[in-house]
Formats: C-alpha cells, sequence, structure tokens
C-alpha cells in the first residue's frame, strides 16, 4: 500500500489486484495439468468478489491517482459493482453452456476478467489518455470473446465484424481526441474544461467531441452506429452475447456521461443537439426494426439497441437527473437483460440451443416457471408499471422533461409503445399457441439468474428508494 | 514555403478520409481493411506529433506512442480472427461475409 501511495496509485488497487489474478489464472490454465476451465472459472468469480469489495469498501469520497488521469468517486464506484456484478454473471451463465456446446475453454473466464479492467478503467477515465487505453483494453478482449467458438463460422464471423467496426469507431474516437488536444492544449478532463471555460477551441473542439461522441456511440451500439449489433449478438456463443449487452454498455454508458460532462460541461448545447439526434434515432431503430425479426438473439439486439435510446434521453437532459436517471436505467437494463439472455440460454433441445422465436410457443405449458419469468422480463422490458423497466423509464423521461425536452419524451413515449409490440408478442406466443415440444431442463445457474432478474423487476418497486438515493449520489458525485 | 500546422494537419485529414474509404467502399480483401484501420491510426498519430511541436507539449508524442503500441496489439488480434476467419470459410473476401443479414 504505501509502494502505491508513493506512485500516486493507491485508487487503483483494485484494477492492479484484477489484472494480476486475470494473469495468474492464465498461467495456472497454461500449466496446470488436465481440466482446469472448471477451476479458472471459480477463481474468476471469487476474484470478481474480492475486487467488487474492494471497490465498495475501498475508500470513500473522490480518490485520483497518475496525476489525476484516474479518478474514483461514487459514480465510479457505483458503475463498477455494476460491472463486475455483470462480468459474474456472464462467466456463470457460460458454465455448463460452454461445456455442451465443446468450446470449454480456459482463456474465455481470464478474457472477461481482462475485459473488465478494462471498463473499470472506461469508469474511471479523467483523462483521454486513459479513456483510450481502458477502451481499447476492454475492445481488444471482447473481439477475441465474440470469436470464442473458433470452429464456428458464425461465431468467427462475428468476431471479425466486431473487430472491424470496432478498430474503425476506436479510430474515429483517437481524431476526435487528437482535435481536442490541439485545440484545448490538455488531454486531461479538468484541463479541457478549464480550457474550454477561458475560450479556447472553438469550432476544432466541436469537431472532437462530434468524434469522440460517434466512437463513443459505437459502443453503446446508438444509431447510426448500431449495425455491428445484431449480427455480433446473433453470431456469438449466447453467454457472450449475454455478456456483450450487459457490463460493457454499462461501462460505454458510464464512460460517455463523464465524457460529456467533466471536461465539457460549459458546452452543453453543443453536445446535447447530438446526443438528441442519436437517442431519438435509435429509439425508433430499436422499435421498428425489431417488429420483423424472427431470432430471439437478433430481436433482444434491437432492444438493446432501442434502451441505449431511451437512456440517452437522460443523458441528453444535460442535467444532474438526467445523469441520475441514466445510472438508474443502466441498472435495471443490465439486469433484465441478463434474465432475457439466462432465459434464451434455457432455450436447447437434446443439447442442441434454439434461437427462433417460434421454438417459444406454449413454453408455458410445458415449463411454467421459465414462461412466467421470461414473460416478467418482457414486460418490464416494454415499461409495463409496476416493473422495473416502467421506473427506469419513468426517469429518463422526467428528467428530460424537466430539462424543457418535451418533444423528445414524447417520442420516447411512442417509441415506447411501439416497442411493447413485440415484447407483447412473445408472451402471447408464450402463453396462447400450440405447444412446440418443451426444452431440456435448465440448469441450476441459469435458473438462478432468470429467477433473480425476473424477482428484481417484479419488487423493484419496493426496494426503489435506497437504489434512487444511491444513483442520486453517484450522480451528485459528478458535478 | 514554410511546412507549418495546417500541412499536416490536411495530409492528416486526407489519410483519414483514405482509411475510412478504404474499409467502405473496399468490396475485394479483408486484409486492405486491416490496413485502412491502420491508416487512420497512423493519421491520428501525425495528428498529435504535429499539435505536440506546435503546443511545445510532450503529452501529444506519449499519446502517439501509447497509440502505436495499441495499434499493433490490435493488428495481431485482428489477423488472429481472420485466420480462425478463413478456416472455417476459405475465403477472406468481403462479399463473403454475409452469414448473418445486416
Amino acid at each position: 500500500m504505501w509502494l502505491l501511495e508513493q506512485a500516486d496509485a493507491a485508487a487503483v488497487l483494485p484494477e492492479i489486484i484484477l489484472a494480476v489474478i486475470a494473469m495468474v489464472l492464465l498461467m495456472v490454465g497454461v500449466f496446470r495439468k488436465g481440466e482446469t476451465a472448471n477451476f479458472v472459472n471459480l477463481a474468476s468469480l471469487f476474484g470478481l468478489a474480492v475486487v467488487a469489495l474492494l471497490v465498495i469498501f475501498g475508500g470513500s469520497g473522490r480518490m485520483t491517482a497518475f496525476g489525476g488521469a484516474f479518478v474514483v468517486d461514487t459514480f465510479a464506484r457505483v458503475m463498477k459493482v455494476l460491472i463486475l456484478f455483470g462480468s459474474a454473471a456472464a462467466i456463470t451463465l457460460s458454465v455448463h453452456f460452454m461445456k455442451e456446446q465443446k468450446i470449454e475453454k480456459f482463456e474465455y473466464p481470464i478474457l472477461i476478467l481482462l475485459a473488465t479492467v478494462g471498463m473499470m478503467m472506461m469508469v474511471s477515465a479523467n483523462d483521454l489518455i486513459s479513456l483510450y487505453m481502458g477502451l481499447e483494453l476492454q475492445s481488444l478482449a471482447l473481439y477475441v470473446v465474440a470469436a470464442i467458438d473458433r470452429d464456428n463460422a458464425r461465431s468467427s464471423e462475428a468476431g471479425l465484424k466486431y473487430f472491424v467496426l470496432g478498430a474503425l469507431s476506436s479510430g474515429m474516437l483517437l481524431y476526435g481526441a487528437s482535435l481536442i488536444y490541439g485545440f484545448t492544449g490538455a488531454t486531461g478532463f479538468p484541463e479541457i474544461a478549464a480550457a474550454t471555460a477561458a475560450g479556447a477551441g472553438g469550432l476544432g473542439v466541436l469537431f472532437g467531441i462530434v468524434f469522440v461522441i460517434a466512437g463513443l456511440a459505437f459502443k453503446v451500439s446508438a444509431v447510426p452506429f448500431h449495425m455491428w449489433t445484431p449480427d455480433v449478438y446473433e453470431g456469438s456463443p449466447t453467454p457472450v452475447t449475454a455478456f456483450f449487452s450487459a457490463a460493457p454498455k454499462v461501462a460505454a454508458m458510464a464512460l460517455l456521461v463523464r465524457t460529456v460532462f467533466a471536461p465539457f460541461s460549459g458546452l452543453v448545447p453543443d453536445w446535447q443537439q447530438i446526443l438528441v439526434f442519436v437517442s431519438i434515432a435509435s429509439m425508433v431503430l430499436g422499435a421498428f426494426a425489431a417488429i420483423g425479426q424472427t431470432n430471439i438473439k437478433r430481436l433482444l439486439a434491437y432492444s438493446s439497441i432501442g434502451n441505449m435510446g431511451y437512456a440517452l434521453v437522460g443523458l441528453a437532459a444535460g442535467t444532474q437527473e438526467g445523469v441520475r436517471g441514466v445510472i438508474i436505467y443502466m441498472m435495471i437494463y443490465m439486469i433484465m437483460t441478463l434474465g432475457s439472455f439466462a432465459c434464451v440460454i434455457a432455450m436447447a433441445r437434446k443439447g442442441r440451443q434454439v434461437e427462433e422465436i417460434s421454438d417459444l410457443a406454449g413454453l408455458a405449458r410445458t415449463d411454467k416457471m421459465l414462461a412466467f419469468v421470461l414473460a416478467m422480463l418482457m414486460f418490464s422490458l416494454a415499461g409495463i408499471p409496476p416493473l422495473a423497466g416502467f421506473f427506469a423509464k419513468y426517469f429518463v423521461f422526467l428528467a428530460a422533461i424537466q430539462a424543457n425536452l418535451v418533444t423528445l419524451a414524447v417520442i420516447g413515449v411512442v417509441a415506447s409503445v411501439v416497442g411493447a409490440y413485440y415484447y407483447l408478442r412473445i408472451v402471447k406466443i408464450m402463453y396462447f399457441d400450440e405447444p412446440a415440444p418443451g426444452f431440456d431442463p435448465m440448469h441450476g445457474e441459469v435458473r438462478l439468474i432468470a429467477v433473480l432478474a425476473g424477482a428484481f423487476s417484479l419488487v423493484f418497486v419496493l426496494i426503489a428508494q435506497p437504489l434512487v438515493n444511491l444513483a442520486g449520489a453517484a450522480a451528485a458525485s459528478l458535478f | 514555403m514554410a511546412i507549418g500546422l495546417a500541412h499536416y494537419l490536411t495530409v492528416a485529414a486526407v489519410l483519414f478520409t483514405i482509411g475510412i474509404f478504404g474499409i467502405f467502399l473496399n468490396r475485394k480483401n479483408v486484409i486492405v481493411i486491416l490496413m485502412s484501420i491502420e491508416l487512420m491510426l497512423l493519421a491520428v498519430n501525425i495528428n498529435f506529433v504535429a499539435f505536440s511541436v506546435q503546443l511545445a507539449d510532450l503529452v501529444g508524442q506519449v499519446f502517439a506512442l501509447l497509440v502505436l503500441t495499441v495499434a499493433a496489439g490490435e493488428a495481431a488480434i485482428g489477423l488472429a480472427i481472420l485466420v480462425v476467419y478463413f478456416r472455417n470459410r476459405g475465403s477472406i473476401a468481403v462479399e463473403d461475409i454475409n452469414l448473418m443479414k445486416g
């Protein structure tokens, strides 16, 4: 600890520990004889739990490291715990799935751990350099994870598409970063804020902001940078898709929040119009494009595009209430999407995964529990009160209306009504269609995650107050 | 004629644009896409170094070094995924990347 404090790095302790755990497990996986995947899975889960405790209890208030390039505040802590939770769920969901698909590899949990280190750095980034390094550490691990089923043409195609488009978005983000650096003369967020407040920049900085937001919109899969999402979601193995739709989305959204507020809090009208456009486009495309889908993973991909649009409504408001709405939205979205994908993982007949929506027909008669949980999650995603998804949307729309963005909120409500059609269609297929053959029995841990997510969306109304207060404290730490 | 900041920025912008067009207009080969990505990152590096000299501030050059390092890692991972893809499909033509619509 003393050494770390001398090196101005005490705040980075959780990230350092997680990175060391990942590297040690890599060595264990390589040198340990016999079957290692199970051991590495368990050790990774243990490591994630330890790091989560360290994040929660490792001090409070605002801490910085590396000369201010890395900042830990309440916002970062809340987002990091969410990310660690999402990564742990992704590893848990994969254990039996990977074994049954014969793609069990000890590299998978290690890549998830490394991606998690990257995501934690993204959330804490307070400098364009640490932003870029965190983003790339996350992205490089995710490209490989998408192609983890390397004998499957679809998985490797998903990896290739994700890589090409992800590298393109990193390039755009970097170009924006170089313009911001050039026109403000600094890479640290506080220095950039000071320079723009003093009137530096102008058009150059505006171009930089556009490029940086374009790069980050790619990572949260917001329209018009969403085209990779359905293909990568469909091609990757389902637990990987579950991971993609949860933790990296939270991290990218948190990074977007910090990047627009910390350095550019003085330029709100400039970036607000970009985010309003991106948000409307994502909500509308997410609602309409999902209607024609027959593959449930593609449908959930469009659903996640739409959900990112709703979360961006809160960010576009440009206020503290808006950020609070984004945090609540990401919290609820992550749990709902993990639960939905746990249900998709359960869709297997005789050891083979099935992914068509029609395979869910009559599920209510073959597996009551699964059908009920999935129905609750779909109602929640559609935003039907009193389920969690309704409150997620409520807080972001409230913030938009308070910020005088009534049109944005109205378009959001209309899009969520359109979106309700395809969520409710799934419920109708499960409850009223002629039964298809039943699915294989669910594995315990998949059932656990699905049931917990369903229960969370049901009882959110009872536990809302502490969570909303926590999100409020996190949002306040940014301003 | 003195070569100033504007010249470097123009060269970088032109290279960056060529890189983006290389990704979208190329219908032949994925290797060309990887080269286009490198071109984009190198254009950004020209920007960083030019600004760094102009501002008399070393941070831009440090950033450029980090970008170089990450670009190397990115190229390695991209080629590895490409090899895996080639084993499965026996082709790296861009128009063959169509197992999933979109």
